[in-house]
């Protein structure tokens, strides 16, 4: 089996050279299938790894094919909870995935960068959703509120748009943007902190649908308060969001010896920045887990009343997860409209919340590795594999008739996900060792 | 202003009325799901939905000939609650999450199914009710003050016999007392000989017709549908449960038409009142805010009962 496996890892390698192709990519996922759930020595599996990460990271360096992230993104998954790799292992192979892999994949292809950014956007606020809906148990629906609010926070006085209601020189220099993740943390708290007041007095499932409405109340007014004094310029959306002067980073990536053109500066840089914030929100959301809040959070889920009844003040301690989870998303706010340069009501629909909430479901309820899972899984599946998809269709049946375009099926998707996943296998792909434990009891 | 409003008013609580009755038949399905089961039912605006998309198909095809579109939605109704709520209840799952996103999960697939199958038929999704020139007349009253059209008065009988109906049912039959003998407690009422999976799909199919109803009706007035168009009533429509009392039947009917009143009245006269500062775009956050003041002050409702949760 050993050899076996180690071999389809060699032929994948040699073929990423010779005919980076669509097949030799799912020869290559099959070679990660083997190396991760095959009897295999803890040694040759981790060596395995090894070569399937460098196989992987050429492969995309010669065809910049989209399968190959995927791969990537099994080997993470495969790195962290598979048992017994050596743990200086897995944090370099996780390192050289991300900090060397998906940049050099990145410059093949820039829509990998793409990806990446997006995945790293919804990974971070997955983890916020977690906090929420998977520590504390409280089923937030308007979670897109709070990332809406962050990313106006800053596209109003990133842009000339803040100028059409107060006085004052507009738009803020580029370099602000980093005052205003901190100032999208307060607003976005205190968002939730008035959303949370009158919600979190609520039981569970009251409180499902008073968010929802909530959410639903802050798209109306992104969209409606235009007038009678001009603050998000409604549904037209604000453009151009001002991004922070990147000549620092320019010269000391030439300094590396990164050469880097008009596009990928900013997306290398983006990249980086959200990779930094996803680090500081998992180690967030570790400490969190582990402290005095998370211990209280998980028994507020189990049982509300006996949480109480051991000295727990409920609507404090729901408050402060609720304003936790409104915080990542803010900051993942204004890195969005920054990124994008561009913020409309349309990006914080009900769509979006869900979206999130999917994530969560898909990983695994209070599990911080299932989170981002869930978020690379479901990002790669809506931008990249529902558009291939798409294509597909359009090309070779065309019996179908064009506005059945598969890519606009995303709620559909989600839906079945949301459902299967409830019925199959509710603690998710990646489970919370609590949670695990909890539901095979109940089974 | 004053008289600007005066002048409005009687057309305005009139139209209020054909808004109310349709939330109040939605406004029951989420009410009798909830008083059997304590789930709150997402995916019950897209039954609504489906009754809607059902009734513009049926038009299209077969002049008005209702029944034929309505076997259709209430196959639906019983798949979801069979392939969806069933199995979870078999499980037993204490964890009061599973439920609920199940049914926001239901929700979300029916609506890009519906759209999915429309797209596939018509290759468009954006669906227009046919008119039917039989039904396109109207009237006025009072001298002019309330227009009339001859749809809305099919609206309010359909809909008082709809509720009239459900009132007999629920409290002259055998199966009215079964229901309400599974609201109040699922496990003594199997041991009285009763099948719960039975009732509860029966009140499934109960609600969802009701529901049904109100998105051909919603149809028939509105005339423009597509597959997304039941969110926004259907979260009014749980509103209006909340507000008349959750599990409460009258109560359910009440809250949906004082919540029509409502809605129909700020979204006429808050841009009078605000001098168009405000316009009619805010009626919806004006459903949410009455939502949220109803849970904080008067929680189990206009017509509801305290139930003091037991550990």
């Amino acid at each position: 089996m050993s050899l076996l496996s180690l071999a389809l890892s060699l032929v994948f390698l040699a073929l990423s050279f010779l005919a980076p192709n669509t097949l030799t990519a799912f020869l290559g996922l099959g070679a990660l299938g083997v190396a991760a759930f095959a009897r295999l020595e803890p040694r040759v599996r981790t060596l395995n790894l090894a070569l399937l990460t460098l196989a992987f990271t050429l492969f995309l360096r010669n065809s910049g094919n989209t399968l190959g992230l995927i791969g990537l993104v099994g080997i993470l998954v495969a790195l962290t909870t598979l048992p017994r790799i050596p743990r200086g292992i897995r944090v370099a192979l996780g390192l050289a995935i991300l900090l060397l892999s998906v940049p050099i994949a990145g410059f093949a292809n820039t829509f990998i960068f793409e990806l990446g950014i997006q995945i790293g956007i919804f990974a971070a606020m997955s983890l916020g959703l977690n906090v929420v809906v998977g520590m504390a148990g409280l089923l937030d629906l308007g979670y897109a509120a709070f990332f809406a609010v962050g990313a106006y926070t800053w596209a109003i006085f990133g842009s000339p748009q803040a100028g059409k209601f107060l006085q004052g020189n507009f738009p803020l220099p580029g370099e602000y943007m980093y005052l205003f993740m901190l100032i999208a943390v307060v607003t976005t708290a205190i968002t939730g902190l008035l959303i949370g007041l009158p919600a979190l007095r609520l039981r569970g499932d009251y409180l499902a649908i008073v968010t929802l409405g909530l959410g639903e109340v802050v798209r109306i007014l992104a969209n409606n308060l235009d007038h009678p004094i001009n603050i998000t310029n409604g549904p037209q959306g604000i453009t151009p969001v001002g991004r922070p002067p990147i000549d620092w980073f320019r010269s000391l990536m030439g300094a590396l010896g990164v050469r880097l053109d008009e596009t990928t500066d900013y997306q290398l840089f983006f990249y980086l920045l959200v990779l930094a914030m996803i680090g500081l929100v998992v180690l967030a959301n570790v400490n969190l887990a582990n402290s005095r809040f998370g211990r209280a959070w998980v028994a507020i889920r189990e049982d509300e009343i006996a949480a109480q009844a051991m000295g727990i003040p409920l609507l404090p301690t729901k408050l402060i997860a609720f304003m936790t989870g409104a915080a990542f998303s803010g900051v993942m706010g204004v890195i969005y409209g920054a990124q994008r340069t561009f913020v409309s009501p349309e990006s914080f629909t009900l769509l979006a919340s869900i979206t999130i909430l999917a994530m969560v479901i898909l990983g695994g309820m209070g599990s911080i590795p299932g989170a981002i899972l869930g978020a690379a899984a479901l990002t790669i599946l809506n931008l990249d594999i529902l558009k291939t998809f798409s294509e597909f269709v359009r090309t070779s049946l065309p019996w179908i008739p064009s506005q059945v375009d598969p890519a606009k099926y995303e709620r559909l998707v989600f839906g079945l996900i949301l459902v299967l996943m409830m019925i199959y296998r509710p603690q998710g792909l990646i489970p919370e060792a609590r949670h695990r434990a909890e539901l095979e009891e109940e089974a | 202003m004053l008289e600007q409003i005066l002048v409005l008013l009687p057309q305005v609580l009139f139209d209020g009325f054909i808004l109310g009755f349709i939330y109040a038949m939605i406004a029951l399905g989420y009410t009798m799901v909830y008083g059997v089961l304590e789930l709150i039912n997402f995916a019950h605006s897209e039954i609504f939905m489906i009754g809607a998309v059902a009734g513009v198909e049926v038009f299209r095809y077969l002049a008005p000939l209702i029944p034929n579109g309505y076997l259709l939605l209430l196959v639906a109704v019983v798949l979801v609650e069979r392939m969806a709520y069933r199995p979870l209840r078999r499980r037993g799952t204490t964890n009061r999450l599973v439920p609920l996103v199940t049914a926001i999960g239901v929700s979300f697939f029916l609506q890009d199914l519906v759209r999915l199958i429309e797209g596939l038929w018509h290759n468009e999704f954006f669906l227009r009710m046919r008119t039917i020139p039989d039904l396109e007349g109207s009237f006025t009253l009072f001298g002019g003050a309330i227009f009339i059209q001859t749809k809305s008065v099919i609206v309010i009988v359909v809909s008082v016999l709809m509720l009239w109906g459900l009132t007999y049912l629920v409290n002259r039959t055998k199966l009215g007392m079964a229901i309400r003998a599974v609201a109040q407690d699922l496990s003594t009422a199997s041991l009285m000989g009763i099948n719960p999976d039975l009732i509860i799909s029966r009140t499934f199919l109960i609600g969802g017709a009701l529901g049904g109803v109100a998105g051909v009706l919603f149809a028939l007035i509105y005339t423009t549908i597509n597959p997304y168009v039941g969110f926004l009533p259907g979260i009014k429509a749980f509103t209006a449960a909340v507000l008349g009392g959750i599990g409460n039947i009258p109560g359910a009917m009440l809250g949906g038409l004082v919540l029509g009143q409502l809605e129909n009245f700020f979204g006429t006269y808050l841009p009078i009142l605000t001098a168009g500062n405000f316009g009619t775009e805010y009626k919806d956050v004006v459903a949410f805010l009455i939502l949220i003041f109803i849970l904080l002050f008067r929680p189990q409702g206009l017509l509801g009962q305290m139930v003091k949760e037991k550990v």
